[in-house]
């Protein structure tokens, strides 16, 4: 992801400067804004209107600052004080952090008296025409109006006049609604629709304190990446459609994931309560998505909470289907499959498995029989957006590909064919609705002797499924992916799956066992393990070693990145 | 004897037969600057100005010479442009629509010759949006002056070519602060830049460096290529060279715009041998020195003033208001300013709690509402001000309005943060009582006697 701005990161040959913040010289990259330099140091500079990704305007005055420089002689020396550092002369008028850049000898306080009353005045201005309607407003608990009242406000309001009275529940676009009496005009919003998304249609009208943040006539603020504002919005002007009103914030458990809509794997964190997943917003991380996602990936997550969602593993027969419990239903799969020879049995794999998955399956077909067990996924394409939306719908396209589980959609017409043709008589299908993804019709499907599936939803495929195996969605299970960038990725667990669904390692692992025996692998890790020690690609990686950021993995792997 | 004007700048100007057309003005010498202008080099005009020690008209009274120097052509590979800040828009003051109106081609001679000593080639006159007639006239005296081949192409036979376009304003106050005019100018909300980065002299009109001038300031020049910048400097004071414009408005008996050298004269020459004394005879009260922004001054006050003596020791008098005399640096060390010459006088039946309302205003209207403080802080002071002359004051209102302009001035990215803040300081603290009785909460603004607005037309006569 380029942004058009990065001033957290100057980049790495930026020569350094010996700067003072708050009594202490250190070095700092040359150029570098106050409030990045502080937050180096861990002092916080708070600030509404400055973003490191987004330009810089200086219009809230929050990061009020005192700065300095060497005090210098008549000669042009600097003077030094008693323990050789240079005196410093303080500038009367107080700058703003965020365009205050880090020259040589420069000196900052970020908590001075006088900075503290810059910002003591700041929070009154910001407040006075503030609806303060917090308790309806689905930012509380995230919102930097309250954390920095309660940091660096005053405790009480002065203010005795009428409020500005500015529009409410406003419509801009298909996802958002904008509340301008809580709007404080930071503009963070309209730079990074017209900077970072390229659509420009949002910008204030009116003037001073009557300022309103609006859509430009004619215009709706409907990009793919519109949700982002909602996360850079520091206040409750701009709210999600989808997620206002439904949950508290601090009700919500945060875990780190990653987005599975498509191959680029945006880091994220999924905001969930008890078993049910609200929101997923993303989570910064340069090599990938820097702070964004897009929309279409944000709410593509409640297809989990489906009613249509697989919570109980079933057998059919005939008309007739018995729920079973997984002790039961594993060894009735396993034996059935063993009843075909391996030409005679086909999987159908999917982009959707994690490595681990991938792993296993690969294993199980193996003791099926290897390579004569027809086996592939099946690729799912769109439009690359040059700017987060990589072509491959795919999440973990790599990973299928590197356990060799793919031969990229071309067998899949075989394999239909040698079911057609009476050869292939049993068929594994993971993850995959082979009537709408891959185009068959239910007549290839009611040729098989044995379907087998293992997903989330009911679809047509487990309508006429033997057996249904109720697996784990992405935010429900542990796991490893590989972005299109070739970036081995962490999935990890938020919720609980519903029923007796079950993470898909666990079942591919138990089904595993059933077919030829165990291998003594009882944790994920443990799985990772024996893939890592398999698969050179992972060679001397562990599950932890992945870290929340992902690892580029070294081996060769086809290259492709989402702006492409 | 009462101090006689220095007309400069306003030789001509309702001069009677004179007229804003071209053939009037060569008939009368104009251009001629221009021609000597075009024999000498661009960096010899700058080292003129700055030998002239010629100070900006538009408020903050910054050396125009070193304006120019921060420009070097030879260094950058970026064209320099130059802007005529035309937007005068500060309450009290009226004197460049004068040369506007009624003199324009000495104002685009003054650009012309700018532009040719600071190697701009395409120049824009920013004018306020009100001003339409003013527009039409420099359109008007643009084509003539490319008729007469001043303009355009090859200006007079030379290789210098400059365009100079007309931009009219976008209707507000702000357009007139630098960085803000120069966004409108780009086609933008007139938001005024953040200074550093954006100082218009390294990155201003299209990320290019750019001169920002006002009108008089441009005059200026004209008549110091003609008299050359030592000459020019023996006008008014060492630092506070040459004439100044000066609007007077408010009580006085006879309000108008006048020009004299700068330090020349007295507030009290000005506004009792001038402009005919306080209006009907009543006493003074007040004054705002340099438009509406400035500090205002009350009668009684007693300023310790710092001056060199011939001799270049320093020495230190106290003087009252109206030994003030009117130049950059004195009105500096009475706690106000010079500014752009907009000289409000009130009265002893004035209101002051009414009149800081009135001013207030006009500010709360006018904030562009980009940064925090400024947006907030002069809305809320309108609010307070707006309330106190309604007789529902209370207590705490006159430190309440002290305390808010107090987080507003130096906190803001452009100067309408001072702008707004400073007439509430200076009011609230050199009124006290008359805030302290409105704060009580009974007294509404009574209605005054006799001091019904002048009429434009005898304004206009009277100066």
């Amino acid at each position: 992801m380029k942004n058009p701005f990065n001033h957290d990161h100057p980049p790495a040959d930026t020569p350094l400067v010996n700067v003072q913040i708050d009594g202490v010289w250190t070095q700092m990259p040359k150029g570098l804004n106050a409030v990045e330099a502080a937050r180096r140091v861990g002092k916080f500079i708070p600030h509404y209107c400055y973003h490191p990704k987004l330009a810089i305007v200086g219009n809230c005055r929050m990061c009020l600052i005192e700065t300095g420089g060497p005090k210098m002689d008549a000669s042009r020396a600097p003077v030094l004080d008693a323990s050789g550092k240079p005196e410093i002369n303080w500038v009367p008028r107080p700058a703003i952090g965020c365009a205050t850049n880090l020259t040589e000898g420069m000196a900052i306080r970020t908590d001075s008296p006088l900075v503290q009353e810059c910002r003591r005045g700041v929070m009154e201005f910001l407040l006075i025409n503030h609806p303060l309607d917090c308790p309806i407003c689905d930012q509380a608990g995230e919102c930097k109006l309250q954390e920095y009242s309660v940091q660096y406000g005053n405790d009480h309001s002065r203010f005795v006049e009428e409020k500005v009275k500015k529009p409410k529940r406003v419509d801009i676009g298909e996802r958002i609604v904008l509340d301008d009496e809580r709007c404080i005009m930071c503009s963070r919003c309209i730079r990074f629709a017209k900077d970072t998304v390229h659509d420009d249609v949002l910008g204030f009208t009116e003037r001073g304190s009557h300022t309103t943040l609006a859509v430009h006539p004619g215009q709706r603020f409907d990009n793919n990446y519109s949700l982002n504002t909602v996360d850079i919005c520091p206040v409750g002007a701009l709210t999600s459609k989808d997620f206002r009103f439904q949950m508290r914030v601090w009700f919500l458990k945060e875990t780190k994931g990653i987005c599975t809509n498509c191959a680029t794997g945006c880091n994220t964190i999924i905001g969930s309560r008890e078993s049910t997943l609200y929101r997923m917003t993303p989570r910064e991380n340069e090599a990938v998505n820097s702070e964004w996602m897009c929309d279409q990936g944000r709410l593509g997550f409640h297809y989990i909470h489906d009613p249509k969602r697989l919570t109980q593993p079933i057998a059919r027969h005939g008309p007739e289907t018995t729920p079973l419990a997984w002790s039961e239903i594993i060894p009735q799969v396993a034996e059935r499959l063993r009843q075909f020879v391996p030409e005679q049995i086909g999987i159908v794999a999917s982009g959707r498995l994690t490595n681990e998955e991938a792993f296993l399956v690969a294993e199980i077909r193996r003791v099926l029989g290897g390579d004569s067990v027809l086996t592939d996924y099946v690729p799912r394409f769109g439009r690359a957006d040059g700017i987060l939306r990589s072509a491959d719908l795919n999440p973990n396209t790599h990973g299928v590909t590197l356990m060799g589980l793919s031969n990229g959609g071309a067998s899949l017409a075989d394999l239909r064919r040698s079911i057609d043709a009476g050869q292939i008589r049993a068929l594994v299908v993971l993850h995959e609705d082979l009537t709408a993804e891959a185009g068959w019709d239910g007549a290839t499907l009611q040729k098989l002797d044995l379907l087998v599936t293992l997903g989330l939803l009911q679809n047509p495929t487990t309508d006429r499924a033997d057996f249904i195996l109720p697996g784990a969605s992405f935010a429900e299970k542990r796991g490893s992916m590989i972005n299109g960038a070739g970036r081995l990725q962490r999935l990890n667990r938020a919720i609980p799956s519903p029923g007796q669904a079950w993470d898909d390692w666990q079942i591919l692992l138990r089904l595993k066992e059933a077919l030829g025996g165990g291998n003594g692998l009882h944790t994920i890790e443990e799985v990772f393990k024996a893939m890592a020690a398999q698969v050179p690609a992972f060679a001397g990686l562990t599950l932890s070693r992945i870290g929340d950021l992902g690892i580029e993995l070294e081996a060769a792997m086809p290259k492709e990145t989402a702006t492409e | 004897m009462p101090v006689q004007e220095r007309r400069l700048i306003l030789a001509n100007i309702d001069r009677d037969g004179y007229t804003p057309d071209i053939d009037c003005y060569l008939r009368n010498g104009g251009y001629a600057d221009l021609k000597k202008a075009l024999t000498l080099d661009g960096p010899a005009i700058v080292a003129e100005v700055k030998t002239s020690q010629l100070r900006g008209r538009g408020g903050a009274g910054f050396s125009c010479g070193m304006k120019w120097g921060f420009i070097d052509p030879k260094k950058n590979t970026k064209p320099v442009y130059l802007i005529c800040n035309a937007d005068e828009s500060e309450p009290g003051t009226f004197k460049d629509r004068q040369i506007i109106y009624k003199d324009p081609h000495q104002l685009l001679e003054g650009m012309i010759i700018a532009c040719y000593a600071n190697n701009v080639h395409l120049a824009y006159i920013y004018i306020r949006g009100e001003f339409v007639l003013g527009a039409q006239i420099l359109e008007k005296a643009i084509a003539e002056a490319k008729t007469e081949g001043f303009l355009g192409k090859a200006i007079n036979g030379t290789g210098y070519d400059l365009e100079i376009y007309v931009h009219r304003g976008a209707g507000a106050y702000i357009c007139g602060e630098e960085t803000g005019l120069i966004e409108s100018l780009e086609g933008k909300r007139a938001y005024p830049r953040i200074k550093p980065p954006y100082f218009p002299a390294v990155l201003g009109l299209y990320m290019c460096p750019t001169i920002v001038n006002n009108v008089e300031t441009l005059c200026n020049i004209k008549h110091i290529v003609r008299m050359g910048g030592a000459e020019f400097a023996k006008i008014g004071k060492p630092n506070n060279t040459g004439t100044r414009l000066l609007c007077v408005s408010g009580d006085v008996e006879k309000p108008g715009y006048f020009e004299f050298e700068v330090g020349a004269l007295t507030m009290g020459e000005l506004i009792n041998d001038v402009c005919g004394g306080i209006k009907g005879g009543r006493k003074l009260k007040a004054i705002i020195p340099g438009g509406s922004s400035a500090k205002v001054l009350r009668a009684g006050e007693r300023y310790k003033i710092k001056s060199k003596k011939p001799d270049g020791t320093m020495e230190e008098k106290e003087i009252g208001l109206l030994d003030i005399t009117l130049d950059f640096d004195t009105l500096a060390a009475a706690g106000s300013m010079a500014g752009s010459g907009g000289i409000i006088v009130m009265d002893e039946t004035r209101d002051m709690v009414e009149c800081l309302a009135n001013i207030n205003t006009f500010y709360a209207h006018e904030s562009c509402g980009q940064c925090t403080p400024c947006r907030e802080g002069s809305l809320w002071m309108k609010k307070v001000t707006d309330r106190l002359v309604a007789g529902e004051g209370l207590p705490g209102d006159p430190k309440l309005l002290k305390t808010v302009a107090d987080n507003i001035a130096g906190r803001t990215i452009c100067a309408f943060g001072e702008a707004c803040a400073w007439p509430v300081q200076s009011f609230v603290a050199k009124f006290p009582e008359e805030f302290a009785k409105h704060a009580e909460g009974k007294v509404a603004t009574a209605a005054r006697k006799g001091t019904v607005a002048q009429e434009p037309s005898k304004a206009m006569e009277a100066a």
